[in-house]
């Protein structure tokens, strides 16, 4: 039943073409940012990291429209209620399938941006695997403002309006891996990468039930 | 789809600050069924959402027993895919193998329409296409909103013949149409008897 459902998300997902989306996203910023500080690479290398979190960030918030909101409209979400399955079990599934086609994709696209932004092999190993732990979280509170929009008109203003603070916890501990040796900002973002993955069924289920009339 | 039943007692339903009709009662065993009728706004609509259980009652009691199908006026069809895969991917959560879907694909005369993508059906192709999944679930209890809209003369006896045999075969149906349908249904409920102003009058 959860494959039925993350497999369904996927091809969604890969139709609408959100899954370049982000990707394109991290690429065109990194290629933007030499531009506007100058080909310096110390200082590129020095900031260039904490603009990748940035970009992360903010290409979370793209698919965030067509998330929910076009299986609410289209009745699907209804459907698949009853049949007796869970709002719990879909958007479980939904961040799962979220997941795989964002955060693996956008760890790709980071070695090209972290060329362009000249960064060291030590810096990139550490975006990597902070990206790792930290894109299940972009992915759950983009998922999370996407059940609480779902049927509002211009969600797609408000989505960032309201995902933009809850991410501020990602941003600092995320970014704060880079510069730090002893791995508590890793821990840190651990903790937050969880909390976030562990409420985003429950609290997303809560809103597609109270979306419905 | 033995033993399905659905019992409504009492039902209120609540809108936007508006009641649209209370005191409803209705019981249907296997083998029954039920048209809903009225004009447009009474609430047809709701009393079939209660009944699925997407809306909460104000007042009263749902009882089901059995699996629900509903088809109302939205598709929940993928628009890009082909009939068949869209709706492969229901089937396959009501876990329906595919002959029951082919058999409910050939109940709406949808066959040779199967490799068409969702997007370029029409609109009374797209109502069959509910009504194909509505077959294929294979569950007891049917819920059909204005399922005669769009569909031609001859598609008006494929659904009429295909309620007739969820009905022998001891299921229940509650269709809800402002217009006549084909469907033999043994209890009629008027939802304008139900109106608040009119229970007041009636008491």
């Amino acid at each position: 039943m959860l494959a039925l459902l993350i497999r369904r998300d996927l091809r969604q997902a890969w139709a609408s073409a959100g899954l370049w989306l982000p990707v394109a996203f991290l690429l065109l910023v990194a290629s933007l940012y030499p531009f506007a500080v100058g080909p310096d690479a110390a200082l590129l290398g020095r900031t260039g990291g904490g603009i990748l979190w940035i970009a992360a960030l903010l290409a979370s918030l793209l698919p965030v429209d067509r998330l929910v909101a076009p299986d609410a409209q289209a009745g699907i979400l209804d459907q698949i209620a009853l049949r007796g399955i869970g709002e719990e079990m879909v958007v479980t599934a939904r961040l799962v399938a979220h997941w795989l086609g964002f955060g693996p994709p956008l760890m790709l696209a980071t070695l090209p941006a972290a060329a362009l932004l000249k960064l060291d092999g030590a810096t990139i190993v550490r975006l990597e695997v902070g990206l790792l732990i930290g894109t299940p979280a972009l992915a759950a509170l983009g998922l999370l403002v996407a059940t609480l929009t779902a049927g509002l008109r211009s969600s797609g203003a408000l989505a960032g309006l309201l995902a933009l603070p809850l991410a501020v916890p990602l941003l600092i501990f995320g970014a704060g891996t880079l510069g730090d040796g002893s791995g508590a900002a890793l821990k840190f973002l651990g903790a937050a990468s969880l909390l976030l993955v562990a409420i985003t069924p429950f609290a997303g289920g809560a809103a597609i039930r109270a979306g419905r009339e | 789809m033995n033993g399905a039943a659905l019992r409504l007692t009492d039902v209120a339903c609540l809108r936007g600050g508006r009641m649209l009709f209370r005191g409803v009662d209705l019981k249907l065993e296997p083998g029954g069924g039920a048209l809903l009728t009225g004009p447009n706004g009474v609430g047809k609509s709701s009393l079939l959402r209660v009944c699925a259980g997407l809306l909460p009652a104000f007042a009263g009691t749902v009882e089901r027993s059995g699996d629900i199908a509903m088809s109302d006026e939205r598709l929940a069809l993928d628009m890009e895919a082909p009939l068949a895969k869209a709706l492969d991917f229901w089937a396959r959560l009501d876990r329906a193998g595919p002959d029951r879907l082919a058999a409910a694909l050939a109940a709406m005369a949808l066959t040779p329409l199967a490799q068409v993508p969702v997007r370029m059906l029409s609109t009374g192709q797209r109502k069959r296409a509910m009504l194909a999944r509505v077959i294929a679930s294979g569950a007891g209890i049917w819920l059909l909103d204005e399922p005669g809209n769009g569909l031609d003369t001859a598609s008006l006896a494929l659904l009429g013949r295909a309620v007739a045999d969820h009905l022998a075969a001891g299921g229940i149906v509650v269709a809800a149409s402002h217009q006549p349908l084909p469907i033999a249904a043994p209890v009629t409920l008027a939802l304008t008897d139900y109106r608040p102003d009119a229970v007041d009058q009636a008491a």
